[in-house]
């Protein structure tokens, strides 16, 4: 398998703090990897520098897309490092509320197009027939997500499981090879939880896209995920399989406290 | 009551609300993207003032006809103050972008004062007379006494650009990226938004539309001097917090409002109070309403 996300010796230091420790984490093509850990372990920091927020202290982040060149994208601002293929989702819900559910696919979609400002004003032919190529692609997206009754509601009307599937399908609108979801199942119903087990599954499936996830359910990791990370104070303290996760004992540690022997 | 005065004023108190709407624009446009008040916005018109006159005084000269000087003295106004709009963006606020909040307010009062004053060394500080670029139209003569012809102008002037931003923030992609852009930079910028571009558009399109604004009052006045930005900027300030600053529809609302409190007042109390009267009103309208009128109070998430 091919590595698509190679991050190799990674740290982040707000001030004194160490947020990130020397972290390796790799990717491969097809895979859903979970990333788990206490609270305030450095997960969503971890994603904050991938996807350009912050620039990492010190390591390397590369990508290889599997329509591209392989490259460091260190530094690079957010907005570059979505074109080239990584897309994500927050902890709490990011929508444009006051916009309607296609508009905000669309907004996702604008990113991998060319027309320029100009063209938008002046609305030439080109313009005219990229504007329908996305609205076509963001109705399909719409469609694949379960959202298409929705389309011209707004986005702050919807219900919450959907609101958490926009937000997917938004991030899907960007093309990305990469999806990285903020713990997506925060505050969804059991039932909620199952249909974005499916759905993740079916992203990866139908729609080839890798998928690194930061979540608390533990039954979803566990049954979702090919590979989980376990990261501590910033640190990686154990991967693998659910299987040997579970049976990790300085996972157990982390989680639950040291075991007093008697 | 005479039904004809009140018209006039009516009218009067739209043509005035019309040009306060064309500046206001800018102020409640930027302040919708990056929360600042850009104090030097008011300049920018000032110098689309000024552009149109050397342009039309240049093109009069050599005898072009009118209505080719009005295009063309509008577009180089446009142009000129745009130019200014987008660099003043980029040395004055771009850099102090992550600072808080007043350290770009005070480069924006900053900027002002430096606008004002090179102005004032480049060109004079007299009050300088403005060519009338727009004709008393024939056709229009039984209806002048109501409402003269360049004031028909700039209203409808100021409906044709309301309904050309209205098109482009609504329908087109860099308005949607407006959009977003105002309501979280963070997620617009991960959706592939550039979110510096999207700053630098907000800043010409508000400064096109402050020098179309400031040509057509400094025809309609006559006079045009480099401090003429300021009163005009604090009243269009005034009336993007009528309105509800950072909300488009509120700007324009909210500038009509200002030009018919101040016309009804100036026609039936007295003209020495008319600032008075907007002023006070203004007050009012914060005690009872400080989100201004289509503004939305903030509602913050715990």
């Amino acid at each position: 398998m091919k590595p698509i996300l190679e991050v190799k010796n990674m740290t982040m230091d707000f001030g004194g703090l160490r947020a990130i420790d020397s972290l390796d984490i790799t990717i491969n093509q097809g895979e859903i990897i979970a990333l788990i850990g206490p609270n305030g372990a450095g997960k969503t920091t971890f994603f904050n520098c991938i996807t350009g927020i912050y620039t990492p202290t010190s390591g390397d982040i590369h990508i290889s897309p599997p329509h591209g060149e392989p490259q460091r994208i260190n530094g690079l601002k957010p907005n570059v490092i979505t074109k080239k293929g990584l897309a994500r989702t927050f902890q709490n819900i990011r929508l444009f509320t006051s916009m309607t559910v296609l508009e905000n696919v669309m907004i996702g979609c604008h990113a991998v197009t060319k027309a320029g400002v100009l063209g938008a004003i002046f609305r030439g032919p080109a313009t005219k027939a990229e504007e329908s190529r996305i609205v076509e692609k963001s109705y399909s997206i719409l469609e694949k997500m379960g959202l298409a009754r929705y389309v011209n509601d707004l986005a702050v009307n919807l219900p919450y499981g959907a609101q958490r599937r926009l937000e997917i399908a938004r991030a899907m609108a960007t093309d990305p090879f990469l999806l990285l979801l903020d713990e997506p199942a925060a505050g969804m119903n059991p039932q909620e939880t199952r249909a974005l087990d499916e759905l993740i599954l079916r992203l990866r499936d139908r729609e080839g896209v890798a998928i690194l996830l930061i979540e608390h359910d533990m039954k979803l990791v566990m049954s979702l995920s090919e590979k989980i990370y376990v990261v501590d104070y910033g640190k990686k303290i154990g991967e693998g399989t659910p299987e040997e996760i579970r049976n990790n004992p300085a996972v157990i540690k982390a989680y639950l406290g040291e075991e007093i022997d008697a | 009551m005479d039904l004809e005065y009140f018209f006039q004023l009516f009218l009067g108190g739209l043509t005035r609300g019309s040009i306060y709407a064309l500046i206001a624009l800018g102020y409640t446009m930027v302040y919708g993207i990056i929360q600042l008040i850009n104090f030097a916005h008011g300049e920018i018109y000032m110098i689309g003032a000024f552009t149109g006159l050397i342009v039309s005084s240049v093109l009069t000269m050599v005898g072009m006809p009118i209505p080719a000087v009005v295009i063309l003295a509008a577009m180089a106004a446009i142009i000129y103050s745009c130019s200014y709009g987008y660099t003043m963006e980029k040395i004055a606020y771009k850099p102090l972008r992550k600072a808080p909040r007043l350290s770009a307010l005070i480069s924006a009062i900053g900027m002002s004062l430096f606008l004002q004053n090179y102005v004032l060394l480049a060109q004079t500080s007299d009050f300088l007379p403005f060519p009338s670029l727009i004709p008393d139209f024939d056709f229009w003569e039984p209806y002048a006494h109501i409402i003269t012809s360049p004031e028909l102008v700039i209203i409808m002037t100021t409906v044709v650009v309301m309904i050309l931003l209205t098109f482009l923030i609504k329908f087109t992609k860099i308005g949607k990226a407006m959009r977003a852009t105002s309501q979280d930079k963070m997620m617009a910028a991960l959706l592939g938004i550039n979110v510096d571009k999207v700053i630098s558009v907000t800043f010409i399109v508000g400064s096109a539309t402050a020098a179309i604004g400031g040509i057509l009052i400094a025809s309609h006045i006559g006079q045009i001097n480099f401090y003429m930005g300021f009163i005009a900027g604090i009243k269009a300030f005034v009336a993007a917090v009528l309105g509800g600053i950072g909300s488009i529809p509120g700007a324009v609302l909210g500038a009509l409002v200002l030009g018919w409190t101040e016309s009804f007042f100036a026609g039936y109390i007295s003209s020495d109070y008319e600032d008075v009267f907007a002023f006070l009103f203004l007050v009012l309208i914060l005690i009872f309403r400080p989100s201004g009128i289509l503004g939305r109070s903030e509602t913050q998430k715990v």
